[in-house]
């Protein structure tokens, strides 16, 4: 962890200090020492079982089950030697430090929740049938001081943490998480209240529907990442059809993405714009190859087959229960703001949102990638063109975003030159016609014809930062989505 | 992401049969003995049982459908198991017969039905009666011991004895579960109830453990217990709620994309979901476990994808036709494909081995059931197509028999067979 800043290092130890000055500042009079015990084994078992969260440098456990349970049986002292029981937790830490730091912010949250139990009128101890149920309001106090500082903490960490240049987005304060947080906190008073009853066997009993509830959560995720590399991988096998379109679902996807995170889109539809961006172009399959990889001229027949593809593309992919919005977006992708797109002429807000964002993503990716009837162009000049066809072609608003969110975050241009393509550019096949995006332009292009009139090629998908990349992918600043790549060093940092 | 209920794959449903309708009658006339003795003798300690309902109303409300077309409602078993097993309530001590725990159980799933059946979602009667004999079973033993006083007094003594009535009323709705299916797909009733046990063993871990926490916190807590527990168990409910939605649309979305090879004109209409349905019914009659069926069914909707690699499509996309090095290309370019997911890398296996015969001639081990399979009901979907003149049917199956010493699987021929002649294969 030498990768670690000291402003990092200061904010770790702050956090270990002030833990470690709660709990020497006591008072340790009667706290059970039994159940502190038993209580540890709880966390422990508890940490042990953590899991990473879906590609994010977080990972959640059930902790604070057993923190809030302390909280009633042991009071905030107690809670907060429970809490640093989370340094023994048996997981692949890859760091001290993120272990340390875990382990302060545990009994940290853990002291500072006992406290607000108390201020608000708990009693420590195990509770009785008297108990209830006045005890619920100092222990929803308790839960709710617990889950704030546990998610400042970490917030704060990320921050301190975060790669220099870059925004922390949204990563941690997923509101869905919150809530999962506050349900396994609400089994500690469960622990505490069964305790009398049940004894040192109520961790073995309420043990069980939690690790239920984490296999559901584990299951959960496991299925959507596979879903997505299988959606992915299916795309990919689509675009094997064109060469030259290959990586572009992802790209759009991602481009898509970009621009819906700019608007504050909710966290739903961005998902389901992820979807469309991958799928938007799936109906090409039913253009024939031949149209698709030719060189010339479109004839009217052609261009009608090409202009039907997002229809075909709504055929395909109405069966998946999407959002009505995704479905939407795909059909509608080649509509321009000025009514003159395809297939249904829409003009203006007439035009679904998400085909809106989907059109700028589309063309974006379509001009900074090779065609086979010219070069790649370099990031800066399709911005330029993106303001230029903005009003008429596409959202302003989207446009905005999207240059804002590459200014930001950079662009990853496609990689490499297809194999026998003409290294030195073809005419600017866009500005020809008007009409930006993928096969459309072929139609322009056949005006200006293979003029060497250069726009530089492929090697140079300068980014936004200006940084060239020279083809080298990854060079160009990466999304605030990839940031949280899970092998990043950030990765065992422990949320809630 | 919503998730539509995908309909059981295979046969279509009969409405109802001899065996659900004696189940849902039994579970009728359990419900009005119980609401008619309660009646009579009076409702002991009312608090509860209203508690007590208005949790199973609501956990019923929020029943969810798991993967498979089945149904809990995991927060209504737990709320009345726990019930059947409540002991006592703070000081004092539950006193609730099984009759009232049935009539209890019944309203409180009944009410919890009707805003599902107001937006006009059936109620699935079948499963509801299920869950209540299961409880009725488990209450009816517990107060017989309890009467006895064979229980009581320490928890040592109460939680065995609960422990083993919760997975006594588990293992009845398993049972009944497995009985109804059976029928409804014609499987294997082993089969069956392994792979309902393999669903529902987490969740009724979590519900069984949760019902027994209530039990014993109502105890010390009074009925706060019923309104604080209801937050832990919800999270899982969310969680397999979301996992079985991007389940389905994950089914869906392989259904759409394998009819890309279909748009774009490789194979005829509709083959790759008229094979995956076949391949499906095949395994199913050959007694495989349900995750094999769903790679199975993966694999068939999927086993096509390597034409996309031709430049010009197959006459009819009938890979029957083409040589055995092309079959071979095509198999492996798909499986490299679905290998590029990285998650389905059994999938791709059995789609890289369609192309094997089952006898192979030199080294090669025999490909896996699977494969086999889908060779079969490739090879038959390319002969009879959509149509659904059952002469034809029959000429199919003869033709693949008479390839069964070197191409086919006698075992997969014969059971296409067996389905053919209970004509469960043809139509849409």
């Amino acid at each position: 962890m030498g990768k670690l800043s000291r402003i990092a290092w200061l904010y770790i130890g702050a956090v270990i200090a002030a833990a470690a000055i709660a709990v020497a500042w006591g008072p340790f009079t009667g706290i059970r020492w039994d159940q502190v015990a038993a209580l540890g084994l709880l966390l422990i078992a508890c940490e042990s079982t953590a899991t990473l969260l879906n590609s994010r440098s977080l990972a959640w456990s059930a902790n604070s089950t057993a923190s809030l349970a302390s909280v009633i049986l042991v009071g905030p002292v107690g809670a907060a030697l429970v809490g640093c029981c989370t340094l023994f937790g048996i997981r692949r830490t890859p760091s001290l430090a993120h272990r340390l730091f875990n382990t302060g912010m545990f009994a940290l949250s853990a002291y500072l929740g006992g406290r607000a139990y108390l201020l608000f009128g708990g009693h420590v101890g195990m509770p009785g049938p008297s108990s209830f149920p006045g005890i619920i309001w100092p222990f929803a106090c308790a839960v709710l001081v617990h889950v704030i500082v546990n998610f400042s903490l970490l917030r704060g960490v990320l921050w301190v943490t975060r790669e220099p240049g870059t925004t922390l987005g949204r990563v941690g304060l997923d509101f869905k998480l919150v809530l999962t947080d506050i349900g396994y906190a609400a089994f500690g008073v469960l622990i505490a209240a069964l305790w009398s009853v049940l004894g040192p066997f109520t961790p073995v009993l309420v043990l069980i529907p939690l690790l239920v509830a984490r296999w559901a959560v584990a299951q959960f995720a496991a299925q959507q990442r596979a879903y997505e590399a299988t959606v992915s991988a299916l795309c990919q096998a689509v675009e094997t059809k064109d060469f030259y379109t290959r990586g572009h679902s992802e790209r759009v996807s991602r481009g898509s993405v970009m621009i819906a995170r700019e608007i504050g889109m909710r966290a739903e539809r961005v998902e389901a714009i992820r979807y469309a961006g991958m799928l938007h172009d799936v109906g090409k399959l039913g253009v024939p190859t031949s149209v698709l990889q030719k060189n010339g001229a479109l004839t009217d027949d052609e261009y009608a087959a090409i202009q039907l593809h997002p229809m075909r593309g709504l055929d395909i992919v109405r069966e998946i229960g999407f959002l009505d919005e995704a479905l939407a977006g795909i059909m509608h992708h080649h509509e321009r703001i000025d009514g003159r797109g395809y297939p249904m002429g829409l003009a203006g807000d007439e035009i679904p949102e998400f085909a809106r964002v989907l059109a700028v993503a589309d063309a974006f990716d379509a001009m900074t990638s090779n065609r086979s009837y010219r070069g790649a162009r370099p990031v800066p000049e399709a911005v330029a063109e993106l303001r230029k066809w903005a009003g008429t072609q596409f959202d302003p608003a989207f446009v905005d975003a999207f240059v804002a969110a590459i200014a930001r975050d950079g662009w990853k241009a496609p990689e490499g030159a297809p194999p026998g393509a003409d290294q030195t550019a073809v005419g600017d096949a866009l500005s020809g016609s008007g009409l930006s995006g993928d096969v459309l332009s072929a139609n322009g292009a056949s005006g200006n014809g293979a003029s060497g009139n250069g726009v530089s090629v492929s090697g140079n998908g300068a980014s936004g930062h200006g940084a060239s990349g020279n083809g080298v992918p990854g060079m160009v600043g990466e999304l605030a989505g990839e940031l949280d790549d899970p092998t990043g060093p950030l990765r065992a940092i422990e949320s809630i | 992401m919503a998730a539509r209920r995908h309909e059981p794959r295979g046969f279509p449903r009969q409405v109802l049969d001899s065996g659900q309708s004696l189940l849902i009658i039994f579970a009728g006339v359990l419900l009005i003995a119980g609401v008619a003795q309660t009646a009579a003798l009076g409702v002991s300690n009312v608090r509860a049982a209203l508690a007590f309902g208005g949790l199973i109303a609501f956990g019923e409300l929020l029943r969810l459908s798991l993967p498979g077309d089945r149904e809990a409602a995991p927060i209504a078993t737990a709320g009345a198991l726990a019930y059947a097993l409540l002991i006592r309530v703070g000081d004092t001590s539950a006193r609730q017969g099984p009759q009232q725990v049935v009539a209890v159980v019944a309203i409180g799933m009944l009410v919890g039905a009707l805003p599902h059946l107001a937006v006009g979602r059936p109620a699935r009667l079948s499963a509801m009666a299920a869950r209540l004999v299961a409880v009725a079973c488990a209450a009816a033993v517990f107060r017989v011991l309890e009467n006895r006083s064979l229980i009581g007094g320490h928890w040592w003594y109460e939680l065995p004895v609960m422990l083993s009535l919760v997975i006594l009323a588990w293992l009845v709705e398993a049972v009944i579960a497995a009985l109804i299916r059976t029928d409804q797909l014609r499987g294997r009733f082993g089969v069956t109830l392994l792979d309902e046990m393999h669903v529902q063993l987490p969740l009724g871990a979590a519900v069984g453990a949760s019902a027994l926490l209530i039990a014993f916190a109502a105890e010390v807590m009074g009925l706060a217990a019923v309104a604080v527990f209801t937050a832990p168990l919800l999270v899982t409910q969310v969680a397999l709620r979301r996992y079985t939605g991007i389940r389905a649309t994950y089914l869906q979305t392989v259904r759409a994309l394998a009819r890309v090879t279909e748009i774009g004109g490789y194979v005829e209409a509709g083959h790759s979901a008229r094979v995956a349905k076949l391949a499906v019914s095949i395994g199913r009659e050959l007694g495989m476990p349900e995750p094999a069926l769903l790679e199975l069914e993966y694999a068939a909707l999927m086993h096509d994808i390597g034409q996309l690699s031709l430049r010009d499509p197959i006459p009819g996309g009938a890979t029957v036709l083409v040589v055995r090095e092309e079959q071979r290309r095509i198999a492996e370019y798909g499986a490299e494909v679905i290998q590029q997911a990285r998650v389905l890398d059994s999938v791709a296996d059995i789609v890289r081995r369609q192309s094997d015969p089952c006898r192979p001639a030199d080294r090669h081990e025999e490909p896996p059931l699977s494969s086999r399979i889908i060779r079969a009901a490739n090879a038959f979907d390319d002969l009879v197509g959509s149509s659904v003149e059952s002469s034809r049917a029959s000429a199919a199956v003869q033709r693949l028999r008479l390839d069964t010493a070197s191409e086919y699987d006698p075992q997969v021929v014969e059971a296409l067979s067996r389905l053919v002649s209970r004509r469960s294969v043809l139509g849409p």
